[in-house]
Order: structure tokens, then sequence, then C-alpha cells
């Protein structure tokens, strides 16, 4: 009775846009697509919705196959980046649109409309034209239009992407209470995001994909914990994680003329070479640390992002203030050893401060 | 600097409005004159410089029986011919177009853009060129001189620019309200008559304004193709032109063909001026 699919594979051109991609969806759950622009998100949505059919593969949904039910047949709800309503419409004929199409009754239609426009707190804007709206207010329509329709499977493909900090703050709250309170527990809800912060705060089930292939599948906490390979650490980390190559000699990590203690967790690291991982927000501003230039000072919100460089290493650390520095600025630095992580040669997870690994 | 460009603005703005409405006082004063008052020296003002006759006017409606031209028949001949055409050619070049521009199409090298290409083709080729396949065409059929020939021969004329129109139309509304249409539970028909088409009235209307525009001034094929049993209004008015050339009735059938286009424009610039061509989609 739940969304399967199994080696979804979809190749138009000669890149994989969904490469073997296999998952197990079940209703009432929350499942966060995460990845980079262009890594198979939108094709994946656009594949469960049937917008595309795949070269190879099958998805089933209550037992039924999804490929062989015509997109407008299979009851499903989707919101797009872009603010997608119909322009011709005003805001209640836009909300109304699907259910006039299944023709239901005209009472319902109409209490239905303004409980979701209300759900969505757009009330009394029922007679304003679509142009007259602003972005946030466009992609409101667009989420009320897909509520109302009852849709089992709910699609969301990056819907905050497109407007500025703070509606997308707001606008993000406002997802969390509607799926916590709006959905029934027969509905699946299918949101893609590149950002990592979204996908922990919605805390449903994460799965990482790139270039069309899914890397890991967890919940948010483990793929942020224990990323499976360098790619997940790459992708659940805004800034991403900080990859440096390493040696392990005599107890020691080794990098870039550094030579730091090693870490209990470390200690069953076999490999001599590896790649380290660090988190931007595990490195700190400390005068006995080792020195390094900066390279470019970006001030995001209320912290700072610095981008430094000591030889051919390049590091990303995020500072919790706004403070300024020039380019070639040196400054001391120290990292938080204890957060570190440790990916063999392959990219694989060897050791992770949470206890994971993969090797 | 703000004095002198507002200055310059206004003064072009008079020079091109003397420009393009002379020539029509020239013609409605003309249109009221005689033999003597046309070949007597220049005159403009009514009642001053010249009587006023409605002969000019009369001659127009009048059949050649009463010494008449009697453009009404072929006037009504050229609005059914234009407007059937016009109507034919943007259902047709709609749906062509849409399809061109959401599907595709693929047989060997020939790709959507090269079908696009292929239709206004037609419309690059000057027209003699085309006048003699037609007229090969018609007469095989037996066409030729008759209003569904010339209907034929104009939707050929007219689809391509509705096709151009249009397919430049839908690729500029977003793929994405046709798949939410689709989501939404409308097949691929319902998507179109009531999300896509509905919101393509602008790009209609101007392809419909230019269909109309192109067929009712044509005058080559409609010379070509008929002989007596059909008139179309442009060839009637150049037949107007004999030894002694009547620029009295001249000008006034002149007017009167121009009027409908007058109209077209109206209609157009009223839905240009309410924004609505280029607000539509964002």
């Amino acid at each position: 009775m739940n969304l399967v699919a199994e080696n979804l594979s979809y190749k138009p051109d000669d890149q994989f846009h969904l490469n073997k991609v296999s998952f197990n969806f079940n209703k009432g759950n929350i499942y966060t697509i995460l990845g980079r622009t262009l890594s198979g998100k939108t094709t994946l949505l656009k594949t469960i919705a049937g917008l595309l059919t795949p070269d190879s593969g099958s998805i089933h949904f209550e037992d039924k196959d999804f490929l062989k039910i015509p997109v407008w047949k299979r009851n499903i709800a989707m919101v797009y980046q872009q603010f997608i309503n119909y322009p011709h419409l005003n805001v209640f004929d836009n909300v109304a649109f699907p259910l006039k199409q299944r023709k239901v009754d005209n009472q319902e239609i109409n209490d239905v409309v303004l409980k979701s426009l209300k759900s969505v707190g757009l009330e009394g804007y029922e007679n304003r034209k679509i142009q007259e709206l602003s972005g946030g207010q466009q992609q409101r329509v667009s989420l009320a239009r897909s509520l109302v329709k009852n849709a089992k499977i709910l699609l969301l493909d990056e819907p905050l992407v497109n407007l500025d900090y703070k509606l997308r703050e707001q606008l993000r709250e406002e997802f969390k209470n509607i799926f916590s309170q709006g959905l029934s527990e027969e509905s699946i809800v299918v949101f893609s995001t590149t950002d990592p912060r979204e996908a922990m705060e919605l805390n449903g089930e994460v799965i990482a994909i790139d270039e069309g292939k899914v890397l890991q599948v967890g919940s948010a906490k483990e793929i942020f914990e224990n990323p499976k390979t360098l790619k997940v650490a790459e992708i659940s980390n805004d800034p991403p994680m900080n990859i440096l190559k390493a040696t392990i000699e005599s107890n020691k990590i080794n990098f870039e003329g550094i030579d730091i203690k090693i870490p209990h967790h470390l200690y069953n690291v076999k490999h001599k070479n590896f790649n380290l991982g660090i988190r931007a927000s595990d490195i700190e501003l400390n005068d006995n640390g080792f020195e390094f230039e900066v390279e470019l000072a970006e001030i995001s919100g209320s912290e700072t992002l610095l981008h430094l460089k000591r030889g051919d290493t390049k590091i990303i650390t995020s500072i919790e203030e706004v403070m300024n520095f020039k380019i070639h600025d040196k400054v001391k630095i120290n990292f938080n050893i204890d957060k570190v992580y440790a990916f063999d040669e392959r990219g694989i997870l060897a050791s992770s401060p949470f206890g994971g690994s993969y090797v | 600097m703000e004095k002198l460009y507002k200055f310059l603005k206004y003064s072009f703005i008079t020079i091109w409005t003397v420009f393009v409405v002379a020539p029509f006082l020239w013609a409605l004063t003309t249109s009221f004159k005689d033999f003597n008052s046309v070949n007597g020296g220049a005159t403009y003002i009514p009642w001053v410089d010249f009587e006023p006759k409605l002969e000019g006017w009369k001659v127009l409606i009048k059949s050649p029986a009463q010494g008449g031209v009697d453009i009404v028949e072929p006037y009504f001949n050229s609005l059914f011919v234009t407007c059937t055409a016009s109507l034919i050619s943007i259902v047709l070049g709609t749906l062509s177009a849409y399809a061109l521009s959401r599907f595709t199409f693929k047989a060997g090298f020939v790709k959507n853009n090269d079908i696009t290409f292929f239709f206004i083709s037609q419309r690059i080729m000057p027209p003699i060129v085309l006048s003699i396949p037609f007229f090969l065409f018609l007469g095989a059929v037996n066409l030729l001189d008759s209003l569904i020939g010339l209907i034929v021969v104009y939707i050929v004329l007219l689809m391509p620019i509705a096709v151009w129109i249009m397919v430049d139309f839908f690729n500029k509304v977003p793929r994405e309200i046709d798949e939410t249409a689709l989501i939404d539970g409308c097949n691929p028909y319902q998507a179109f008559f009531k999300v896509v088409l509905p919101n393509s009235i602008p790009g209609l209307i101007v392809a419909g304004m230019f269909c109309i525009i192109f067929g009712w001034i044509d005058f080559f094929f409609a010379f070509i193709l008929t002989f007596t049993e059909v008139q179309l209004l442009p060839v009637k008015i150049v037949a107007l032109n004999s030894s002694i050339t009547p620029w009295w009735s001249l000008s006034a059938s002149a007017l009167v063909s121009v009027a409908p286009l007058i109209v077209v424009a109206f209609i157009v610039e009223r839905y240009l001026s309410k924004g609505n061509l280029s607000g539509a989609i964002k």
C-alpha cells in the first residue's frame, strides 16, 4: 500500500538524470530529497507525477502499476519552484480549479477553497488577480491549490528556493505546521531541496541524491551525523564540509605541515592516507592555533564565512558573528578535532564522531 | 535639456501625424469633388475652395447598368474570403503551433524547428513564384475564379503567419502551466482549451490582426486567380482606373477599403494599451 519504485532510470541524453533509483515511501511520512541543482530531484518528482516516463524501472502505488496511469488520473499534487498558477484566473478560481475539474458541487468547493486559503494565510485575497500578488503569495496560492485536492501524494519541488530570505523562513515554518496538522495519515509528502537546513527542519526521511543516483537514505540526523560518502557530506552541509588530504603517522594526523594528536574516534582508521572532513562550524579563531591566510570573507546574515588558505589547502570556516577581514590577512585557527570525520581514499566514511563507519 | 527633449518629441510627433493623416485628408476631400474641382488646381476646403458633390460615392453602389461600378459585391467577397481564411488559418495555425511548441517531432533529420521553418519559408518566396503552381493547382481542381479557391490559397498564405506568431507565443508560456493542468486532472485536450488557450488570447489577437491585414490587402493572387465570376475589392479598385482616372470614386473606394483595417487597429490598440499583451504571463 505504499509508493514503491524500483530501478528507475532515465537518460534522455548522454547523462543519467535518474540512475537505478529505488525507494519505498510509506503513507503519513515526509520524505526529503536532498541534492544539489541538476542532481535529478525535479526529474524524480516529475517521474512520480507521471510527467516523465522513465526508460526502465517501475513505480507502484497501492499495488497498482503507476506507470500505466496517466498524470491526470493519478490524484497527486505538485508545487513547483517557479510560482506556477493559472494567470487568467483569480485566486479563488485558481484554488478551485482542480475541484471544478472533478465536478465537485459548488457549495463544497466554496467551503474547501476558503478553508484552504485560510490555512495558507490568504484570507480575503479571493478576488485578486495572480499578477497582483507577491512571489510569496503566489507560492501560497499554488500550495493552497495542491492542498484542496486532498491528494495521496504531495510533491513539493524546491518550493521555497525562489523566495527571499525572510519569506522563506516564514513559509518554512508554515509548511511544518501544515504538514503536522493539515495532512491525513493517508498522504505521502515528498519535498525536494538543496538546503540541508531545510531537510533537518522538516525532520523526515532524507534521500541524498547526486547525478541521478541515490547515495544514502536515512533520517535527517543520521545523514548529518554519519554521511556515507564524501559526496553526501558535501550535500548535507552548507557551507560544504572541508575535505583535506591527510596522513596518519605515529598517532598524529598530518596535513599541510600541521600535526594534530589523533582523536579517539579515529584510532580505528587503518589507512595511512585518508580524507579528513571538518565542518566549517567546527573551526574557530584561536590565538594559539595554526596560521592561515584570508582569501575571501563574506558576511551572510549574522555569521561570517571565511575562505582560508595555507599552501595548497583551502578551507571554509563560519564564525558566529559579523567580523571584518581584509584579503591576505593572517588569522590563527584551531580545529575541533573531536568532531572531525575520516573518509578513506575512495571517499567512504571510515570513522565519524558519532561512531558510524561504512568501511 | 528636459525642455529640448520635450520639444523634439512633440515636433517629431506632429510631423509624423501630418505625414500619416495628410493622405487621408487628401483622399477624403477628393472623394467629394467632381471633374472640374480635381483638375482645376489644388483645392482643400469644402464650400470655400470647391462645391462638395456626392457623385464619387454614389458611383460605388450603382450597378454598371446605371453607369456605376458597384463595389458592394467585391467588398463582401473580400470580407468573406479574408475572414474565413483568417479564421481557418488561426485555428489550424494555433493547433500546429501548440504541437510544435510542446511535443518533439523527429523524421530523419527533420525536427521541430525545421517544420516551423518550413511553414515560414512559404512566405520567403516572392509571390510570383507561387502564382503558377497555384494557378495550375486551382485549375486542376476546378476552383479558379471561385471564392473557395481564393480561401484555399489565402489559407496557404496566412497560416504561416499564424504558426510563426503562435509558436513564439506558446514558447513563452511556461510548460509548467500545462503540466499543472495535467496534474490538476485535465487531460491534454482540456489542458489546452481550459488553460493554455485562455492565456494565449493576446497572441491570438496579434496573429488574427496580421492574418486579416495580409488577407485584406492582397491584390496579386486575387488578380491572377479570378477573372469575371468573382472579384475582390483590391482588384475592383484597380479596375476603376480607366482612360480618364476617376479620382473622386477612386478616393472614396480607397477610404471604404481602409475602414475595416482602422477598426482592427483600434481593437488591437485597446488591447495593447490595457497591457494585456505584455503582462499576461509573468
